[in-house]
């Protein structure tokens, strides 16, 4: 019978690269710059790393499919290596191929690496890509922005919230990422915004501004991963170990059933729901220290803010304008600036995610960090709201 | 035997409006004349309609309350056709979901294509060949910028349904003539066409060659020119109707307003648009001349019938003539009609190739709009799947086909992108929630920014989805358009 994997691995060491327009870097430059960090956090050789996880979401512009490109870069060893891809959640998606490896005692340590190049594409925005032949055929003509405005829509209309309340809401979201993304030099970008910059950017998808939505950029990030017994005899203390990990993926209800009203992410309940239950917390908002979650767009953090039971059906509105998600706030989101801070490196974002939560249980995250954090979740989303996949993890001190 | 003749009538056409005004100013400096047809509007086709996208429109318009299952052909005439191997009548019937059992035709290569396509279908019906026939005749012209044929073009399109039963306006005779008279034509490889004397062509074509064909058409039917109740003659060319038609002893009131002013010429299309027009308001036993000229002349000869009074409102010609929204953008107009090259930039660059398996094995789904519905629970749901796509259903293998082309729907969510590439900047896309219980995320087109919104009412409408130019394909799919208030949609 299954227990979960609450407390069966710990996070031996994490790197980040810096994220922005690196046009002088190859992908495999970024993949060592995020390992190297990560290897010398462990503490550890890299021959003792005995299976890894490369997660890159898109091909065309990138270092191409399979694992192959990962164990090139590194030189690892003929060990395991695979490649994940599930959209936006690749990042965590490696985690935890990584966490289940180690956690089933298929091997003690293991790597999860996620890495994305999205500035050779040429032009501003993820690049313009077929998404499946017959999908080609009848998909409406999308954009990512366009998607998550749909979003946008329908909490407007089943809440019945005014079309200035939610963009104000929307905007106090950026303008808080991004004094918190001021004070992390790993992000792309480091400057305060104001109110007004956000509400007067030009529209990028009705309701969605340039302002609210994250960057494109270039990134990586990795994770070591092994048992809390291992990660002792290593000789670390004060372990950092993964409290839940849960996925739940759309199976088109959204899109093809008229039960769902378009103003939530019915996955992101889901696999948190499960999170919680398995990392054995009652009360989300009182439990939990830190969020990052998947602020592609501003939007999609005000509604995960519901989807995830920190505020009230409806009451997301009230509880961003009135800075319970800020940093000095209830429950922080987005300390480290978010993806509007550091841009969306697709397969990398998940990792950079928990790197932050990492860093801020660890007491290593300077400037920003949050006084005596006990439980981080990260929440990270992949496809648009009406069909995707949502994964929720938990870490935490360990016990 | 029985009589035939035109049991239903429909018409679409595009909403645009280009003002000739726009036009005019644009390209006055090249060309003074201009000013000359600068007066009114001509309907013009958005970038993601064409020829067989306005047939469809028009066919779904002619089949309002009609028995689709009695089509026996589907015909379509017209000289724009997107493919010239690949049958254009063919995506038409997938459109309107009519099966497999059906005899498909195009018509082109003339200006009388549409009178020609009337003659064949009401003789197909005579021989009792083919049940009930949709004829449709689209245009979607392409002229050379700043020349005068811009102006007095239009485009649009016409479907009458021909059959034996419920005839409401019934053949009296018809004449045809094949006269070798090149007033212009358009080579193969040519994208527009190449025009001679406007005075020729109105002394030595129509005035000697149309009368021709009307009198031999009226000896036919042994009628007085007199009685004549309507007379539609498409031209561009003033007054020259009005010509004929005085010295052939055609009433003068009879003459059919040929749409200049509010539409504009639309090619093979528009005697049958001129002849929709006048069935709208027909009162039974009057008397229709309807002449198609082209290389010759088809002259048609109708009685309007009783049965005229019980055919349900349709949008027709007056329908699409009062839904408008006026073009002040010349250089919009020019960039949807590929007649300047837009830098779009680089997303425009993305392949746009076809499968064409995929494109054949999902083509009741794609041209048709055809979805699932679960023979277990009753929901409907697009695309037909495996698996029932109610959570409190899922059961496997039990969704029959269900038509959802016509069922009407509203706005769930929508934005306007100006992020993806597109023809029409912003892109609009939503959620359509449709009233038979089903859903789909779509592209909305021919957008009414003031009015749009959550909530809105919309109906779904066969469009160019996207246009491969590294191939010359364009594969099409539905999207959503708002209802507009009144009959027929």
């Amino acid at each position: 019978m299954a227990s979960g994997i609450k407390d069966k691995v710990a996070i031996l060491g994490m790197g980040c690269s810096k994220f922005g327009e690196r046009w002088d870097k190859e992908a495999q430059d970024l993949m060592v710059e995020a390992f190297t960090e990560a290897l010398g956090d462990a503490g550890i050789e890299k021959d003792q790393i005995q299976a890894a996880w490369l997660a890159t979401a898109i091909d065309s512009v990138n270092v191409g499919p399979s694992g192959v490109p990962l164990a090139v870069a590194l030189r690892l060893p003929y060990i395991p290596v695979t490649r994940v891809e599930n959209y936006c959640a690749s990042g965590t998606e490696a985690f935890r191929g990584a966490v289940y490896a180690v956690a089933s005692g298929a091997c003690d340590i293991a790597l999860a690496l996620g890495c994305e190049k999205l500035k050779d594409t040429g032009y501003g925005g993820l690049p313009q890509r077929g998404r499946g032949v017959t999908n080609d055929m009848y998909w409406p003509n999308l954009s990512a922005p366009g998607m998550f405005a749909q979003l946008a829509a329908g909490y407007r209309g089943a809440h019945d919230v005014d079309k200035d309340e939610l963009k104000r809401a929307m905007a106090h979201i950026s303008v808080k990422s991004h004094a918190n993304g001021a004070k992390n030099p790993k992000a792309h970008l480091q400057k305060a915004v104001t109110m007004e910059q956000v509400l007067n950017a030009p529209m990028v998808s009705e309701p969605i501004g340039l302002f609210d939505c994250c960057g494109v950029s270039d990134g990586a990030a990795a994770a070591i991963v092994t048992t809390p017994e291992i990660a002792k005899s290593l000789g670390k203390s004060q372990l950092i170990t993964v409290k839940a990990m849960q996925l739940s993926v759309s199976k088109g209800t959204e899109a093809s059933h008229n039960s769902w009203d378009g103003s939530y992410v019915k996955t992101t309940r889901i696999a948190s729901k499960k999170a919680y239950e398995e990392a054995g917390i009652k009360n989300p908002r009182a439990e939990l220290s830190m969020t990052e979650v998947h602020d592609c767009f501003s939007i999609t953090e005000l509604v995960t803010m519901e989807d995830l039971g920190l505020s009230d059906e409806g009451g997301a509105v009230k509880d961003v304008l009135d800075g319970a998600f800020d940093a000095n706030g209830k429950v922080p989101c987005q300390i480290d600036g978010g993806l509007k801070c550091f841009g969306h490196p697709i397969g990398a974002s998940g990792l950079r995610m928990l790197y932050e939560m990492y860093l801020q249980l660890a007491h290593r995250a300077g400037e920003r960090q949050l006084p005596n954090p006990r439980l981080g979740l990260t929440h990270n989303l992949g496809g648009h709201p009406h069909m995707n996949v949502s994964s929720v993890s938990i870490i935490g001190a360990y016990e | 035997m029985a009589e035939h003749g035109i049991t239903s009538y429909g018409a679409y056409l595009p909403r645009w409006r280009l003002q000739r005004s726009a036009a005019v100013k644009a390209n006055a400096w090249a060309n003074g004349a201009l000013a000359a047809h600068g007066k009114g509007e001509r309907a013009m086709c958005n970038w993601d309609e064409d020829s067989v996208t306005m047939a469809v429109e028009a066919a779904r318009d002619a089949l309002q309350g009609m028995d689709r299952s009695a089509i026996g052909a589907v015909h379509l005439a017209s000289t724009t056709l997107p493919f010239s191997d690949r049958q254009n009548a063919g995506i038409v019937a997938e459109a309107l979901n009519l099966g497999e059992s059906l005899g498909t035709l195009d018509i082109t290569s003339s200006q009388r294509a549409g009178t020609t396509g009337l003659v064949n279908a009401l003789n197909t019906v005579a021989a009792g060949a083919a049940g009930t026939v949709v004829l449709c005749a689209s245009e979607h012209r392409k002229s050379q910028t700043g020349t005068p044929q811009e102006l007095l073009y239009g485009d649009g399109a016409c479907a009458l349904t021909l059959g034996n039963e419920g005839v409401i306006a019934k053949l009296l005779a018809t004449h045809t003539m094949a006269v070798d008279f090149v007033d212009h034509y358009r080579g193969q490889t040519r994208e527009f066409d190449y025009d001679w004397e406007e005075r020729w062509i109105r002394d030595e074509g129509y005035n000697k060659i149309v009368p021709a064909a009307v009198s031999a058409a009226l000896d036919k039917a042994g009628l007085g020119a007199d009685r004549i109740d309507r007379f539609m003659l498409p031209c561009v060319l003033r007054r020259v109707p009005e010509g004929i038609a005085r010295r052939l002893g055609i009433r003068n009131d009879a003459v059919a307003d040929t749409l200049q002013a509010t539409c504009g010429d639309t090619g093979a299309a528009h005697a049958l648009v001129l002849l929709c027009h006048a069935l709208e308001t027909a009162e039974p036993g009057q008397k229709l001349l309807v002449a198609g000229f082209g290389q010759g002349c088809d002259v048609l000869l109708f009685e309007v019938t009783e049965a005229i009074k019980s055919l349900g409102p349709r949008r027709g010609v007056t329908g699409s003539l009062a839904r408008r929204s006026p073009m002040e953008n010349y250089d919009r107009y020019l960039a949807f009609n590929n007649l300047v090259a837009k830098g779009f930039g680089k997303r425009a660059e993305a392949d746009k190739q076809t499968a064409l398996t995929t494109l054949y094995r999902n083509r009741k789904m794609l041209t048709g709009f055809v979805g699932g519905r679960c023979t277990k629970c009753g929901t409907v749901q697009f695309p037909k799947s495996y698996y029932c796509v109610n959570p409190n259903c899922g059961e496997a293998d039990s969704q029959e086909d269900f038509a959802m082309a016509d069922i009407p729907g509203k706005v769930n969510t929508w934005t306007a992108d100006s992020l993806t590439f597109s023809m029409d900047p912003p892109a609009y896309f939503g959620m359509v929630q449709y009233d038979s219980g089903g859903r789909l995320m779509v592209d909305f087109t021919d957008v009414d920014k003031e009015t749009f919104d959550i909530g809105t009412r919309v109906r779904m409408t066969f469009r160019i989805r996207d246009i491969d130019s590294d191939r010359g394909f364009k594969r099409y799919f539905w999207k959503a358009v708002q209802v507009e208030q009144g009959a027929g949609g």
